[in-house]
């Protein structure tokens, strides 16, 4: 590791990295829509958005626009401010946890550029040293935007969405939680940068090889608390119209969109980072291209979940976390202190 | 000159935050303002160094006892206002009183607290987990496990008291079978 002769974090780099995650995550958030149909098309053999410039790739700016023009509607009944907020703690949050992950690697701005240039711009905006717990934590408070849009909208749909999202966050919360407690006892440190360290030794190094049941428990933790299609109860279709987002419309709606993507790209950061090796060179590659190729297969696995799996009964999801899930995690939590101890 | 600014901004909408709590008669609003207060507080952890606490304080206060609360208010219309009763006005005056003695204590507190000095000071060189973990571990080893029993205890108790039919579910009933509970109560 060469992080001894990085230079020095300042103010302004720190600023410049929080406008690049705003903007290229709120990009992919878009895109991210376009991806996502296309893929399930596929899979299904359908063909997707097709009309729309060539291969149907102007379809988000239709989209766009079309979420920008919408009239903003706000129910006579519903909690004016509380309603109008929802959408905001869910964007929010969904970003602040990505201040503490790894996005991009670190690069200093040419000195050619005027007034930023030779500023180094660091690859996490806060390096704080319980980082993990961090994002885990800032994770558990976005379920506020769903639980308090459904409470706010005085619909029983919106009522029953926000029910949902509160048990589910909660009990997923437990089975991530006892999840990457077995990694972080092998590596001894909750910060992602030692993470990234401990597997700096290339493949045979990741922690998925010692912990491949905590990496199966992360991911169905994660698409839980990302809300993907296995248990995507919050805004399900077919039983309760779309839940929390029921009387939403336009922009505020988007904003649960963004959410939900930022959300699914720290999910799958955190498992590139914490089981599979982190942004560490890899042969021949460079480290930014093997970390963007790894985010991109599990955001690609979340879709192709999707397009595999029919949604769980409420009662089957809280019967898999609380009677399979959980005893698996402590167990698993259990046998790793053994192992460490003997 | 940061700090003390993020400071100042993180109290003032604590304590505002808080007053909303206390003051506002609808249910939303005080569970709103309480719970991004925890956040707020969590922020003044994290002025003070002391990180794990801080994701600690979000985990916990606003993760799991917040949304608690916030399941438990599932069963209440939030639209509607609440009328307090409130009837006792020596209860109300006692309290205040209280309260103001409590502010004059608060703002003694400096000039009592420059002779205190920490018995179990933070080992040079921990990380901030491994400082709590060492205190916990080795001076509050007993507190922390009858803690960790009363919890045990608690734990049991709730699943044994809401447990009681958890093997029976509704959904995967037939018609009949469902009719035939209804008449058995």
């Amino acid at each position: 590791m060469e992080a001894a002769v990085l230079p020095e974090v300042t103010s302004i780099g720190v600023a410049i990295k929080a406008i690049i995650i705003l903007a290229v995550i709120a990009a992919i958030a878009g895109f991210g829509t376009y991806i996502e149909r296309k893929v399930l098309a596929f899979m299904q053999r359908r063909l997707g958005p097709t009309h729309v410039g060539p291969y149907g790739l102007l379809q988000l700016v239709a989209d766009g626009i079309k979420l920008f023009t919408k009239e903003d509607i706000i129910p006579q009944h519903a909690n004016r401010l509380i309603f109008m907020i929802a959408p905001v703690i869910m964007a929010a949050t969904a970003f602040i946890a990505l201040s503490a992950v790894p996005v991009f690697p670190d690069f200093t701005i040419p000195e050619w550029i005027p007034l930023l240039g030779g500023v180094f711009v660091p690859s996490i905006a806060a390096d704080i040293n319980v980082g993990l717990l961090f994002v885990l934590g800032m994770m558990a408070t976005g379920l506020y935007g769903p639980l308090l849009a459904g409470m706010a909208q005085s619909n029983k749909w919106g009522i029953i969405g926000s029910a949902r999202t509160a048990i589910q966050f909660l009990s997923y919360e437990v089975v991530t939680g006892l999840s990457v407690l077995a990694p972080i006892m092998l590596v001894g440190s909750l910060s992602l940068a030692d993470f990234n360290a401990h597997q700096a030794g290339g493949i045979a190094s990741w922690l998925v090889w010692q912990q491949p049941v905590a990496f199966v428990l992360f991911l169905i933790a994660g698409f839980a608390e990302t809300n993907r299609t296995p248990f995507d109860l919050l805004e399900h279709e077919s039983e309760i119209i779309s839940g929390y987002v029921t009387e939403y419309s336009g922009l505020r709606w988007g904003l649960f969109f963004i959410g939900e993507y930022a959300n699914m790209v720290t999910i799958s950061i955190l498992a590139s980072v914490i089981f599979i090796g982190g942004y560490n060179d890899w042969g021949f590659l460079p480290a930014w291209l093997v970390m963007i190729m790894k985010v991109a297969f599990f955001f690609f696995f979340m879709l192709w979940a999707r397009a595999s799996w029919p949604h769980v009964r409420p009662d089957q999801l809280m019967w898999v976390c609380w009677k399979v899930l959980m005893p698996i995690a402590v167990i698993n939590v259990l046998i790793t202190g053994l192992v460490m101890m003997v | 000159m940061y700090e003390q600014i993020a400071f100042y901004l993180f109290s003032v909408l604590t304590v505002g935050l808080f007053l909303v709590t206390v003051l506002s008669s609808n249910i939303l609003y005080a569970m709103t303002s309480l719970a991004a207060g925890m956040v707020l507080i969590s922020g003044l952890f994290f002025l003070l160094g002391a990180d794990f606490l801080g994701v600690v304080q979000l985990i916990v206060y606003v993760g799991a006892v917040m949304a608690l609360y916030a399941f438990a208010m599932m069963f209440f219309d939030a639209s509607k206002e609440i009328k307090e009763k409130n009837t006792s006005s020596s209860l109300v005056f006692l309290l205040g009183g209280l309260m103001a003695v409590l502010l004059v204590l608060m703002f003694a507190a400096p000039i009592l607290g420059e002779n205190i000095q920490a018995s179990y000071p933070p080992e040079v060189g921990a990380t901030n987990p491994q400082a709590v973990g060492l205190v916990l571990f080795t001076k509050y080893l007993i507190p922390f496990e009858v803690a960790a029993v009363m919890l045990l205890v608690a734990m049991i108790a709730g699943i044994v008291l809401a447990g009681k039919k958890m093997d029976e579910s509704l959904t995967t009933m037939d018609d009949e079978e469902v009719t035939l509970q209804k008449d058995k109560k």
